[in-house]
């Protein structure tokens, strides 16, 4: 068995990918964001409430795609229920980090997505590994009730 | 006669099809002979761009180590030679296609640029508010998104012929689609990600009836088979250089004399001019008014090598290839539990599959890990995936350099996936 293939689709991961976690929608009072990778049509519906305090009460996403885009998202919206704001944003900087750049000791707040390390050896999806997490950077930042992002840049239309 | 003459062709080439030896001909192809990640190359990515043969790098070598210099305008030796070449080239794609004369061939950057000019010659100048570009609904985005645009500034209304669930064009709404309204009938000759082969002398035939303008996407065919663009009696046709064996950056647009005659230039600048006043200038004729500045003279000139190389295999030879491997992988993957082969059993030389196991993405990754390079996605078809409900597809694409042996490694390939991620 190819080693690399090992690491990049790890057993959580599949699992991930084939049973995801906190899939559905938030209907109430909850920021809503479409991200999508127009080349590849990954595509997720991240559905974020944030607490008074601006800390992530709860978290759920519907979409399609890869097993490594799904299965980020599904890992990423355990991670950060119930984390405050900054610490959201902490592991977002840290996650981007684990699959782009060499981490020797990734940050124990990643918990499983440490697995998804191995992405970083396949440069063309390391944007799959992102999308759900460049979905959670936007809720955070817009606020709004609705908004869309994309990883591959600004759509101009 | 046109007809007659497409038909002495393919018979010259069918009596030579037993005769090609394509392990000899895998030799030619340097490229392919190297290990990826451990294992030997498999390339099945040829609808993406194809391999080029040794006599097609030696000839842009050559060129740049003999007879490198601009065209048409220098009154020294090596300007003579690149002219020449250059030209030959041009005279070449011509034989080729069957064009009746060389001035209906001009070189582009490739098929998404010959469509392109088309739109912004022919379309800005005949097109007008109201009037029907007629498409198909499995069009590449290089044969769609040029005529959006241009319906944006003209008021021009985009129909499509649409794509049956066999992967076949819906040929009994051409009627009502087909109307007088309709100026230009636009669609791809093989479709790049279901295979198909559209009938193109009849839909030619067709645009004519209703006085509309043809335009065929030669892109997935100008390598694969014979064309003859006089019996198919299109307008337009638009081919990539990169696809047929040649370099990339270069292409051509086939126009028909009377239709480039009447369009005016694209492109201002150098080389497309007569004679040029601070107020006005004055344009040369087709093929000159549309290659305004210093063309891509090494790759027209590898074009051209790659039209011979190709001719001296014979295109009838090829596609009986082609297609009796796209018929041995579709029996093959149909074999395998939960995947589904897209596109009409009568196919061109590739294969578009979904696997219910694994993502395009997923698959591909995994294929390349074996040495094994597929397409996976939506291959510039996305309405065409939206409509099929598909994230989009994984291709094997063939050509002649390639074997049954090799898509019998890319079935243990595959059969090993579908365990991998079930």
């Amino acid at each position: 068995m190819n080693t690399e293939l090992e690491e990049l689709y790890q057993s959580v991961i599949l699992d991930h990918s084939r049973r995801p976690r906190n899939k559905g929608e938030i209907t109430d009072g909850a920021v809503h964001v479409h991200g999508d990778n127009p080349s590849c049509g990954d595509e997720i519906h991240l559905h974020v409430k944030f607490g008074a305090d601006g800390g992530v009460e709860d978290v759920k996403f519907t979409g399609q795609g890869c097993a490594i885009s799904q299965a980020s998202a599904s890992l990423m919206t355990m991670k950060v229920k119930g984390r405050s704001r900054q610490e959201a944003e902490t592991m977002i900087r840290a996650f981007h980090d684990l699959v782009t750049i060499e981490v020797t000791d990734p940050p124990k707040l990643l918990g499983d997505l440490r697995l998804l390390q191995g992405v970083k050896k396949f440069p063309q999806r390391v944007k799959c590994a992102m999308l759900a997490w460049r979905a959670l950077e936007q809720a955070i930042e817009a606020g709004d009730k609705e908004s869309s992002v994309s990883t591959e840049g600004d759509v101009n239309d | 006669m046109a007809g007659s003459k497409v038909r002495a062709i393919l018979a010259i080439h069918m009596q030579t099809t037993t005769e090609v030896n394509w392990q000899a001909i895998r030799k030619d192809f340097p490229i392919l002979h190297q290990e990826v990640h451990g294992t030997p190359l498999i390339y099945f990515d040829s609808a993406a761009s194809s391999q080029k043969p040794r006599a097609v790098i030696d000839t842009l070598r050559h060129y740049y180590e003999h007879d490198n210099a601009n065209v048409h305008r220098g009154l020294h030796v090596l300007s003579t030679r690149a002219t020449e070449g250059y030209e030959a080239a041009r005279a070449k794609l011509a034989t080729y296609l069957n064009a009746a004369s060389a001035d209906e061939i001009i070189f582009t950057r490739g098929t998404t640029e010959s469509i392109n000019l088309v739109a912004n010659t022919w379309g800005a100048k005949f097109l007008r508010a109201g009037d029907v570009i007629l498409l198909t609904e499995m069009e590449h985005h290089s044969n769609l998104v040029p005529w959006q645009m241009l319906a944006e500034r003209t008021g021009t209304v985009l129909r499509f012929v649409p794509a049956l669930e066999d992967g076949t064009l819906a040929l009994g709404a051409l009627d009502s689609l087909l109307t007088r309204e309709v100026k230009l009938f636009a669609f791809t000759h093989i479709s790049n990600s279901l295979g198909t082969i559209n009938p193109v002398t009849d839909l030619c035939a067709a645009a004519r009836a209703v006085g509309a303008v043809s335009l065929v996407d030669a892109a997935q065919s100008a390598g694969h088979c014979p064309i003859d663009v006089q019996a198919l009696g299109c307008d337009f046709l638009a081919l990539s250089g990169h696809k047929m064996c040649g370099p990339t950056g270069i292409g051509a647009l086939y126009g028909r004399a009377e239709l480039l005659d009447a369009m005016p230039p694209w492109h201002g600048g150098g080389e497309m001019i007569l004679s040029v006043n601070y107020e006005r200038s004055t344009f040369k004729k087709a093929p000159g008014k549309f290659e305004a500045g210093t063309p891509n003279i090494a790759d027209a000139i590898g074009l051209g090598a790659a039209v011979d190389y190709l001719e001296g295999i014979g295109r009838a030879a090829i596609f009986e290839h082609d297609t009796q491997l796209a018929a041995y992988a579709q029996g093959r993957l149909e074999e395998l539990p939960g995947v589904r082969v897209l596109g009409p059993r009568e196919r061109a030389g590739l294969v578009g599959f979904v696997m219910e196991a694994a993502h395009p993405h997923d698959l591909t990754t995994y294929a390349d890990q074996y040495g094994l390079a597929l397409r996976g996605g939506h291959h510039c078809n996305q309405p065409l995936m939206r409509k099929m409900g598909l994230p989009g597809t994984t291709r094997a694409s063939f050509y002649f350099y390639n074997t049954k042996e090799e898509i019998d490694r890319m079935m243990e390939i595959l059969d090993n996936a579908v365990r991998f991620f079930a």
